[in-house]
């Protein structure tokens, strides 16, 4: 306000940009230094092996899987929780945010717990061939648990925001329930399910301690690149997984511009 | 206690707010500023308030230098246009805030609190919160938060603007009537002529961060020094270089000098107010205000052509005072 | 067009309303109740089953293994910490985001999000890539609780900010106004005019951030060194789970899964509470 308030207003800026630029910024310049400290070609080679090259392909493989599944249930959830009323509508809004409450170790557990050999369903999928555990089918349930509610609680706001007046008039118009939501509903929340792809999208890509339970950390079959990266930390290639992880972060700052894009589209 | 404001100047920008604004503000008086929006005179509040800090220029509340004090230490009641309601807190508490700020002790404030909740009559109100207000009673709060701490100078800015026109009529004579008990120099900024005019002893009318005219709602109502003024502060038709006041037109039924024929359009009746909208053989549209009977008494109806004459004009010379013109003393054909 | 007669209109069928209500909804309701079931609840059950497989007793016996205890009790400090700094800190950044200006400052607000985005293994690595064993700044966190608690900073930092940020640009500034002009100074008016109305939401965003700590793995796996001093109850868990102790690692699960919610439904309905006057 007056010039008397300048001091304080720098001391606090220098603090929390300090703050951010210690636990933030620095690291992630350092992964670049020391992907490339041994040459770009090291770099390059030690992520272009068949290990390295498989673990990216799963994790893209189920990445697109949870994000096609979150996607469709959260649109369908969110119509539900804004557009219906029905007793145990308040349970059903608590439940979705359970993944965010849960460890993704306990997730991995859970599942392990519930199709492993002992578990309720074990039997069932063993008995006919089918491998949950230790297998794709247990690390896409996985990663699908842990990225559930994000396309839902990004719709449901825009849902409450747009109201159903537009979709009343549709109906008044002729339109049946899919050509309502087809042509009315759907463009109108289409931002929103963006930003909840971009959201699940990252956090599926980004996902360890689930997976790292259920996939048994198979190199070369059950590896994703984040259980890579981790296992090559360990045996000390850091070369290989400092550049893994800069590619990863690499995805992270896209996701970063497209949420950017996705808001102000949303807001505008 | 007096302000004077000098030579003050601010900027925001490009935007110049105040251009070299000079004011006197007398003693114990009711002053409205008043200017269309973009005028500067919500800058100028704030800059009497010590909201906002002038780029060059003084600000002199009683006698003493306040330019370089900080809005906290000026001792100013401050009222805002959307009430600025401290929400997490009750009306008690709200009133009661400045007092704990200069730490006053609980006997003290509590008696003061329920003094002021009586006199602007929120008697029953004091354990609510601001959300549990009308916007008028949320405005009565705020005033009477500003006037606990018994400020120098009471400032309001557009005080009434977000309310309903009843309210907002309401609660004009009520702060007239709290300004004859209270007696404190109190500033208040309008767009509205007719609020300023009902509720001010003095009137500073702004426009483009200047000062136009300060005086008397009366004065600037009878003798406006600009075009600006004149057209601001009431009703107006303009006829070439001649300003008219509606009510300063009488409609004849012959010709006379000085009268120009003038179809009637259409007559609005207002209750007692009638306003009969002429057009002109050259196309322009003016208006004349009459009182009903006058209205009936010269049997005017639509279509019918009359003979418009101005009592008494004003006219604005490029440099030098505006003239009068008495064109006929006496009213009527 | 045919004129209807006044009559005809009280005869005729009601209009088929859009959304299929009965049976759609139904169908709808049925989906995404199966969907939730077989993803969230059945595991979650499988889990709470397997905690008690030995009885309440085995639970407990579990839970209060010293091993067991010291993790539950490191997860809660460390994570007390991280929410009593992102308090602070994630206030001040909110308050430098929302009321200063400075170039760069869109980027700085973007940047924020980084951890959401960021793989939490990837965070680990990032962290202990400056401030590891060959740390170029001569700091060494790695293998210590101050890692932990570092590394818990890092992936809960939006967390605060991003609750705080959208009031701070709401507030309605004419308030602190009100405030100078009544005679309070910026830090009085900080305290008792601004902070009141951010509390609830310094509250939501400090409850999600100690929900997100208690159970984080990924990023503190790597930090810890796998050692006993530095085990949080994920990593607990998961070292159970790889020697095959399955009601152990399910029973501090189920504690760990209990304090989270306990956690995000006191302080949800504190929310609730100080956000009463609102509106």
């Amino acid at each position: 306000m007056t010039a008397k308030r300048r001091p304080g207003r720098y001391g606090l800026r220098f603090v929390a940009l300090g703050y951010l630029a210690m636990l933030l910024l620095i690291p992630i310049g350092m992964i670049s230094y020391r992907a490339f400290e041994h040459g770009f070609a090291a770099a390059r080679s030690s992520v272009t092996t068949p290990d390295a090259l498989h673990a990216f392909y799963m994790t893209i493989v189920i990445a697109v899987i949870a994000v096609v599944a979150n996607t469709i249930f959260g649109v369908g959830c969110a119509l539900l929780l804004v557009r219906s009323n029905f007793r145990g509508k308040a349970l059903l809004n608590a439940i979705i945010d359970v993944p965010f409450a849960i460890s993704p170790v306990v997730v991995g557990l859970s599942l392990l717990l519930l199709y492993g050999r002992t578990g309720w369903f074990g039997d069932v999928f063993l008995n006919n061939g089918i491998q949950i555990l230790f297998a794709m089918p247990g690390m896409v349930l996985a990663t699908i648990f842990v990225s559930l509610p994000f396309v839902v609680r990004e719709v449901v706001p825009v849902l409450h925001e747009i109201g159903d007046e537009q979709e009343q008039a549709a109906e008044t118009l002729g339109a049946n329930w899919w050509q309502t939501f087809r042509r009315i509903t759907l463009p109108a929340i289409r931002w929103g399910v963006a930003y909840g792809v971009v959201l699940t999208t990252a956090r599926a890509l980004g996902e360890f301690g689930a997976v790292a339970v259920v996939s048994g950390r198979i190199s070369g079959q059950t590896e994703t690149a984040t259980l890579w990266v981790a296992r090559e930390f360990g045996q000390f290639n850091t070369t290989g997984a400092y550049t893994a992880s800069l590619v990863l972060a690499l995805i992270a700052v896209a996701t970063l511009l497209a949420m950017n894009l996705f808001k102000r589209k949303e807001a505008s | 206690m007096s302000i004077i404001v000098e030579g003050a100047r601010k900027e925001f920008g490009d935007f110049v707010a105040l251009d070299d604004v000079s004011i006197q503000v007398p003693d114990g008086s009711l002053t409205a500023l008043l200017g269309p929006s973009g005028s500067g005179k919500s800058t100028l509040l704030r800059v009497i308030a010590g909201l906002e800090q002038p780029d060059s220029g003084r600000v002199m509340i009683s006698g003493w230098d306040a330019t370089d004090v900080p809005a906290q230490k000026r001792g100013v009641g401050f009222v805002f246009q959307h009430y600025a309601a401290f929400k997490h807190m009750t009306v008690r508490d709200n009133i009661a805030f400045g007092l704990s700020i200069r730490k006053r002790d609980n006997k003290e404030i509590d008696e003061r609190v329920q003094e002021l909740i009586q006199l602007v009559h929120l008697e029953g109100f004091g354990d609510r919160y601001p959300s549990q207000l009308s916007g008028g009673q949320r405005q009565r709060m705020a005033l009477a938060r500003a006037l606990a701490v018994e400020p120098k100078v009471l400032l309001l800015d557009e005080p009434f603007g977000a309310l309903d026109a009843n309210v907002r009529k309401e609660l004009r004579q009520w702060l007239r009537r709290l300004h004859d008990e209270v007696h404190v120099t109190t500033i208040f900024v309008t767009h509205d002529q007719e609020e300023a005019m009902e509720v001010a002893g003095q009137i500073v009318v702004m426009n483009e961060g200047r000062v136009e005219q300060t005086g008397q709602p009366t004065d600037l109502y009878e003798h406006p020094r600009t075009e600006f003024v004149m057209s601001f502060i009431g009703p107006v038709n303009r006829r070439g270089a001649m300003f008219i006041r509606p009510h300063d037109l009488e409609l004849l039924q012959v010709p006379a000098p000085d009268a120009e024929e003038a179809m009637i359009e259409r007559i609005v009746r207002l209750g007692f107010e009638t306003r009969v909208e002429l057009l002109l053989p050259d196309g322009q549209q003016i208006w004349a205000q009459m009182t009903r009977d006058e209205a009936e008494f010269d049997e005017l109806a639509e279509g019918a052509i009359v003979y418009a004459r101005p009592r008494r004009a004003k006219v604005f010379e490029a440099n030098g005072e505006p003239r009068t013109e008495e064109l006929s003393a006496a009213p009527g054909a | 067009m045919t004129p209807v007669a006044p009559g005809a209109r009280a005869e005729a069928p009601p209009r088929p309303v859009a959304w299929p209500r009965l049976g759609g909804a139904a169908l709808g309701r049925g989906l995404v109740t199966a969907y939730l079931s077989l993803i969230v609840l059945i595991p979650i059950a499988a889990l709470v089953a397997q905690s008690i497989d030995g009885g309440l007793d085995g639970f407990w016996t579990a839970v209060t293994s010293p091993l067991a205890v010291s993790a539950l009790k490191l997860t809660l400090i460390s994570s007390a910490i991280v929410v009593a700094v992102n308090v602070v800190m994630g206030t001040a950044i909110a308050w430098v985001l929302v009321r200063d200006n400075f170039p760069g400052k869109a980027i700085v607000n973007s940047v924020i999000d980084l951890p959401f985005a960021l793989p939490t293994i990837v965070a680990g690595i990032t962290l202990l890539a400056l401030y590891g064993t060959n740390s170029p700044v001569g700091i060494d966190i790695a293998f210590t609780r101050v890692g932990i608690v570092v590394a818990l900073l890092f992936v809960t930092l939006p967390f605060v900010v991003r609750a705080v940020q959208p009031v701070l640009l709401e507030l309605d500034q004419e308030m602190e106004e009100a405030a100078a002009s009544l005679g309070a100074g910026p830090l009085t008016t900080f305290r008792r005019i601004i902070f009141p109305n951010l509390a609830p939401a310094i509250l939501a965003g400090a409850a999600l951030a100690f929900a997100r700590a208690i159970g984080e793995f990924g990023s503190v796996l790597l930090i810890s060194g796998n050692l006993p001093k530095t085990q949080v109850a994920s990593l607990f868990i998961y070292a159970q789970i790889q020697s095959g102790n399955d009601t152990g690692a399910a029973a501090v699960s189920v504690t760990l899964l209990l304090i989270a919610l306990v956690v995000l439904l006191v302080i949800g309905r504190l929310t609730h509470w100080t956000l009463r006057h609102d509106r």
